[in-house]
């Protein structure tokens, strides 16, 4: 019977850019891989998210930003995540992210980074190996 | 992380978001323990009113679930919405997008909600909406709604599972119209016309009027028209207002009682239907059935007498799912079977120290064992000593460490007993009644039919 299990992807956009092209592209390929995304659209407070990510409760947060404020962002969505109970959801990030904001993210429990032109099977296989099932 | 069912409960219960959340996902996934905790839920229920909206794809109804539920959380009512999407046939996957519309509530502690995505259910729900319903219904939530796919057509199946159904239509469809007019004017408890900041608003209107004119309400008051503008909340007060004076006529005429009735009656026959399939469907994964497919292919065989004989091969204990009786009756515990190293010794605790009195030993030899009962009560303890070093509680002994061997039952007739139980296909050690300590009449069922405890029944004369 649990051959019905999905994996369930919160595909969030924080921060004030207003392109979510990126994230929809995504969204598609991960759909196409069948697994269930959530798409909550632009400009999502960390809060926001998080709170999403509870009711949804997915396996998996997909971060993207292309507005720089990556840094402040990500990290907050981590650590909300955690004082939420919600520690063993997978966080992933893609967006335009400077190589060496790449360590700082892993640091503050960004599990990948994926940058502009990484295959989206290298993404999708990154969450199949990653994602922890209760 | 791994929570009992019964912390699960609690939570739902208590109205934890988490546990409400984890909850839907167990039944979403179809696992064992959702139902058990459903069970547990279901006296909770029946609270919460349900607003089913539905409407083609793009008519505004997450827009339009966004502003109903801000109207209600300034009366200070609680929310929960379910927003359905479609499954794509082809992945298995899907695209959730309808909290793009409800952002801003995502953050509200007096609203929750949950996206689901269709799964192969025909009709615009998933078939675990219903079952998510009883969870935010359980969970306190005073209003729930659930929105449909997006549908070319107005779907019935959310009629069944809502107290009331708002159905949306927006100016500009055209023909479309005209095809969904049948089930318009049969699910549609009230007509929301949005988008009415749009040219043809009001003809749209009018066109719907006409087509109410000419149908006929008998079992139910004629739907009302309302327009909104999703996008800017216009006209929203005015349709709860309608949804409200609805609602309450519906309870005072007995409606809302009825459909609630009609909607468990579904329910279980849904759940019926999906236990005799599940039923049915372990049989057809049998190879029997490749080897009648193969016939069937050939045209040896049609596929209807290819059902019948499949049918006809359902074991008697799936039969008994659904036809048998219980006959059989335990009348108590008549003794717990402790398997020990020494007599003596055992004897030296139970006696001296518990101060149970043995009714003196005996020495069944065709089990190889010195046995003591010891009255406690209306049952007894047996006290089991293995004569030699291979026989059967030595074996048990050797492989488990002195315990707990077994559990007797009585009953009133062993052999009624068995009988019942091969019927039922339940796996037995001893098939036919034989002499056990005392003068019982005894039968071991096997250790896997009692999940790992070894079960004896005992027939005897007092
Ligand atoms: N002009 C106008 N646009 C509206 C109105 N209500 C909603 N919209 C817009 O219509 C689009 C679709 O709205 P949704 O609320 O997502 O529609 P939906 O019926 O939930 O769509 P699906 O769930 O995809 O079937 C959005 O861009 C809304 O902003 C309205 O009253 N007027
Ligand atoms: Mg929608």
């Amino acid at each position: 019977m649990s051959q019905s299990k999905k994996i369930r992807v919160l595909v969030a956009k924080p921060g004030l850019d207003g392109h979510d092209r990126g994230a929809k592209v995504i969204a598609r390929a991960l759909r196409d891989a069948g697994m269930e995304v959530i798409y909550t659209g632009l400009r999502q407070t960390p809060e926001q998210i998080v709170a999403a990510a509870l009711q949804e409760n997915v396996d998996v947060v997909a971060l993207s930003s292309l507005s720089g404020a990556h840094l402040h962002l990500f990290p907050r969505v981590t650590a909300l995540l955690k004082e939420k109970g919600l520690g063993d959801v997978l966080v992933i990030g893609g967006g335009i992210i400077p190589a060496e904001d790449i360590p700082v993210l892993k640091a503050a429990g960004v599990a990948a980074i994926f940058t502009p032109g990484t295959a989206t099977a290298a993404i999708i296989e990154f969450i199949r190996a990653n994602v922890k099932r209760t | 992380m791994k929570t009992s069912i019964s912390d699960l409960v609690r939570g739902v219960l208590q109205s934890d978001r988490r546990s409400i959340a984890r909850l839907i996902t167990l039944i979403e996934d179809q696992e064992p323990e959702a139902f058990l905790a459903l069970k547990q839920i279901f006296p909770a229920t029946g609270r919460a009113y349900v607003i089913g909206i539905t409407g083609p794809p793009g008519a505004g109804k997450s827009t339009l679930v966004d502003k109903l539920a801000k109207h209600l959380r300034r009366q200070g009512c609680s929310v929960g919405i379910i927003a359905v999407d479609p499954t794509s046939p082809f992945s298995g996957g899907a695209i959730l997008g309808d909290r793009v519309r409800m952002a801003d509530l995502a953050i509200d502690p007096g609203v929750f909600i949950r996206s689901m995505a269709s799964r192969g259910s025909l009709g615009g729900l998933s078939w675990a909406t219903a079952d998510a319903v009883k969870v935010l219904d359980a969970g306190g939530m005073d209003y729930i709604f659930v929105e449909t796919v997006g549908v070319g057509q107005a779907e019935v199946e959310i009629a069944r599972h809502a107290d009331l159904t708002l159905v949306t239509l927006v100016p500009g469809l055209g023909d479309e119209i005209q095809a969904m007019k049948a089930g318009v004017l049969e699910i549609g408890d009230l007509l929301v016309v949005n988008k009415a900041d749009r040219e043809g608003a009001d003809r749209l209107v009018l066109e719907l009027e006409t087509m109410l004119d000419l149908s006929r309400h008998e079992n139910s008051s004629r739907p009302a028209i309302v327009k909104t503008v999703g996008t800017t909340g216009e006209g929203i007060g005015f349709l709860w207002k309608k949804i409200e004076e609805r609602l309450i006529s519906m309870k005072a005429s007995g409606e809302l009682a009825n459909r609630r009735k009609e909607r468990l009656r579904q329910e279980v026959l849904e759940i019926w239907q999906r236990q005799l399939w599940q039923v049915i469907d372990s049989r057809l994964a049998g190879e029997n059935v490749d080897r009648l497919l193969e016939r069937i292919v050939k045209r040896q065989i049609d596929p209807y007498t290819a059902v019948e004989q499949i049918l006809a091969s359902i074991p008697p204990r799936f039969k008994n799912l659904w036809g048998g009786e219980l006959r059989m009756q335990i009348r108590k515990i008549d003794h717990l079977g402790i398997a020990v190293k020494s007599l003596a010794d055992a004897l030296s605790f139970y006696e001296n120290i518990l101060g149970l009195k043995s009714a003196g030993t005996e020495v069944v030899e065709d089990q190889k064992v010195k046995v003591a009962f010891l009255p406690v009560g209306d049952s007894e303890i047996e006290l089991l000593e293995s004569t030699t070093a291979d026989g059967p509680i030595a074996k048990f002994i050797e492989k488990k460490g002195e315990g707990l061997h077994h559990i007797a039952l009585r009953v009133d007739d062993l052999e009624a007993a068995l009988a019942e139980l091969k019927e039922k296909g339940v796996r037995l050690i001893d098939t036919e009644p034989r002499y056990g300590a005392g003068g019982a009449r005894i039968a071991f069922l096997h250790p896997q039919a009692g999940r790992g405890v070894l079960l004896e029944l005992t027939e005897r004369q007092e």
